[in-house]
């Protein structure tokens, strides 16, 4: 009966495709929208009784009255958040301009692949097992999967460009210049855009670095909300909304070209950085050779070792991968609908007044969204509705929402409109959201992956994704299953990755 | 030069059979969506390293400088680090040459050349898009309407320009006396197919012709 229904439904829809009423960009949307309504009967979307109330009401309490730690613990953790984060993405955004000039190597596509499939999170608890809670630690873990983001953000952009200038230059023109004359040059605005934005993330990524026990706002803020001290994990969250925004003034300033400031800000950054503490770890030979690897490997007992991968991949990875697809998949869905309706909000293209306060709110209610770890979120959300799938695809929901809004609500500003464009809701769907959909695809596919990847934060409250078996496995120093475990949600970024590489090629 | 015999694209350009020599100087005429375009494109890559090529789009680089967009001509002709020291700092040599380029376009150099392409109008951006073309310095001229945003005046300076440093010129343009008066050789093109090849002088003597190319936009 349910059978027959389904391929019925899927028949007809079928027949909907074929007849071709749809362009290749409405097909994808719907495609997405029919497998995430297939995915929820499988997703544990349960909402569990719970007494949230007393403890919802200590947060709302902390919230109205937040309370800041000493003022010299504050500025050093603020400052090594920044640091760790200004000096990584610095040295990333270069590496990754590098990696995209040969992008079309496979060689490069799948070890930056790789790099950024594994969450700074766990490539900081890598790093630590070797370099202990020093600045290095801190800085790798940023550097290392931000490079490849880097690399392939900075590929795609360049692919998005205009193929017409480098039509006019002659087809025996070395790859150099083509690559300074034309196509740099052409994709440099989006790319500067597309770093100040990846900065704001690696200031997030900075702080919840501090969730493993490094320096930075997250370590205090961490342990404040384990503590129930919510007036002082507000405070501390408050002070991090302050350092987003605040961006604008003392990185985009207009006194100074960005130019001059980076520089001055990278020298300071090196000099804020925290003295690396002894390090008591093995070295990272040891590490690699040894630790990582199951006990009957290294003692060449291969049988039983296969016996140990098979009893990791059945047991554990399959099952919770499967959880990580169906949460990322409705969360991808839920992203893009929230989206569409959040960006105009924020937008010039809408709200062109230069106090308009609409813009203004929905600018801070984005920035909100965007800055708010998505921890932070599915901790709220896991009190009120109680340990299940839902406070997770809301959270990522939420958080990336807020993203895509941003970046779809600045690209939405960036479009030239004719004088005689029309005005409110006719504007929205007749301009503005046409025009920019191809881009709102591109990013949604792109954050298909990062969805994936961060899935792995909320591991750690106990949602079983990857990254909860991760992150028991650091937990119990079984290096050996955290590594396999690692690999397995790698593949699994680079099997979406290259999926949502074709599935964007076939659009265009 | 170029030959195309019974060729084929899909619905854009049906069954073109057409042969051009070395030192013609043809103007291509008729409606928009006709096929001007893709015939232009389809020579174009017959040889697209002896061509000097100047698209409809422009094919500018807003992020950069009309003098660089000029530049861009004779990449190829230098090592990728002579370009590279010539994009961080303009070479006096190139500086030169492509003064006197833009002058010869009615560009003002001190004014048009170093500020970002994307501050210029119309009309200058398509001088700066002839300039890069004519900066290739080759034998043979491609264009796709080229002068299309430019006043009479300008236009046909540019066109006499063009023709002169030129021996094989193909330009696709939509004001036909532009074409009658300044071409040898006029083809008129419409959905996808040649309507008539024939000389300039035949149409002001020959009614007949006149009257073709009256119908090729009807």
């Amino acid at each position: 009966m349910l059978i027959s229904f389904l391929s019925s439904v899927l028949g007809s829809f079928s027949r909907f495709f074929s007849k071709s009423l749809l362009g290749s960009n409405q097909r994808l949307s719907f495609t997405f929208i029919v497998t995430a309504l297939l995915c929820i009967p499988f997703a544990d979307l349960v909402i569990y009784q719970v007494e949230p109330w007393q403890e919802l009401s200590r947060i709302g309490q902390g919230i109205i009255q937040p309370s800041f730690p000493e003022i010299a613990v504050l500025a050093d953790s603020l400052m090594i958040t920044v640091a760790f984060a200004l000096i990584a993405v610095a040295g990333a955004a270069f590496l990754g301009l590098l990696f995209a000039l040969v992008f079309h190597s496979k060689i490069v596509r799948v070890f930056s692949a790789s790099i950024r499939a594994v969450h700074e999170l766990f490539w900081g608890l890598i790093f630590m097992q070797v370099y202990g809670l020093s600045a290095t630690t801190g800085v790798l873990a940023i550097l290392v999967p931000f490079t490849g983001i880097f690399a392939k953000m900075f590929a795609e952009i360049i692919e998005q460009q205009s193929t017409v200038p480098n039509s006019t230059i002659a087809p025996k023109t070395d790859r150099f210049s083509r690559y300074f004359y034309s196509w740099l040059p052409q994709s440099w605005p989006q790319m500067v855009s597309y770093t100040r934005y990846r900065f704001e993330c690696a200031l997030r990524s900075s702080t919840i670095l501090g969730f493993i026990g490094l320096p930075t706002l997250g370590f205090y803020l961490e342990t404040a909300f384990k503590q129930g001290q919510y007036d002082e994990a507000a405070g501390l969250l408050f002070s991090f909304f302050l350092l987003i925004a605040s961006i604008r003034w003392w990185l985009h300033s207009r006194v100074l070209p960005a130019y001059i400031l980076v520089p001055i800000y990278l020298v300071l950054s090196f000099i804020a950085l925290p003295e690396a503490p002894q390090v008591y770890g093995s070295s990272l030979v040891q590490f690699l050779t040894y630790d990582v690897w199951p006990k009957s490997l290294l003692s060449g007992d291969l049988s039983s070792a296969m016996n140990w991968y098979q009893h990791q991949l059945l047991d554990v990875a399959l099952p919770a991968l499967w959880d990580t697809l169906l949460l990322s998949q409705l969360a991808l869905v839920l992203t893009g609908i929230l989206v569409l309706v959040f960006y105009p909000w924020a937008s010039k293209a809408f709200f062109p007044n230069k106090l308009s306060l609409i813009r203004g709110l929905g600018r801070s209610f984005l920035l909100i969204l965007r800055s708010v770890p998505e921890m932070i979120f599915a901790f709220v959300f896991l009190l009120i509705l109680g340990p299940s799938g839902i406070p997770a695809v809301l959270a990522l929901a939420l958080h990336n929402a807020g993203l895509i809004s941003y970046l779809l609500m600045r690209h939405s500003e960036q479009l030239k409109y004719r004088a005689d464009s029309g005005k409110g809701i006719n504007h929205y769907f007749y301009e503005v959201t046409p025009r920019v959909y191809p881009h709102f695809l591109s990013l949604l596919l792109y954050r298909w992956e990062v969805i994936i990847r961060e899935s792995a934060i909320l591991g750690i409250l106990g949602i079983t994704t990857l990254g909860f078996y991760i992150d028991s496995a650091f937990e119990d120093i079984r290096y050996d299953r955290a590594l396999f475990l690692i690999i397995i949600s790698a593949l699994l970024n680079i099997a979406v990755d290259s999926f949502s590489r074709k599935v964007r090629s076939n659009l265009s | 030069m170029f030959k195309l015999d019974n060729y084929q694209l899909d619905a854009r350009l049906k069954n073109i059979s057409l042969s051009i020599n070395a030192g013609e100087k043809i103007a291509l005429l008729g409606p928009s969506g006709g096929g001007k375009t893709s015939l232009l494109n389809v020579l174009h890559q017959q040889c697209a390293n002896n061509i000097a090529w100047c698209p409809q789009e422009h094919g500018l680089v807003e992020a950069l400088s009309g003098y660089h967009n000029i530049y861009m001509g004779q990449l190829q002709k230098h090592n990728a680090l002579y370009n590279l020291v010539n994009l961080l700092k303009p070479l006096s040599k190139h500086k030169n040459e492509i003064s006197e380029l833009a002058r010869l376009l009615a560009l003002d150099p001190e004014l048009h050349l170093w500020t970002s392409v994307s501050q210029l109008s119309g009309g200058q951006r398509q001088r700066i898009s002839i300039g890069r073309a004519l900066y290739r310095s080759q034998d043979t001229f491609l264009g796709d309407e080229p002068v299309s945003s430019l006043d009479p005046v300008q236009a046909q300076m540019i066109l006499e320009l063009i023709l002169r440093r030129h021996n094989t010129v193909i330009l696709a343009l939509h004001n036909r006396q532009q074409a009658l008066n300044n071409f040898d050789r006029i083809i008129g093109i419409k959905a996808g197919s040649i309507i008539f090849d024939s000389p300039a002088k035949e149409f002001a003597k020959n009614k007949y012709q006149a009257g073709l190319l009256d119908s090729l936009y009807e």
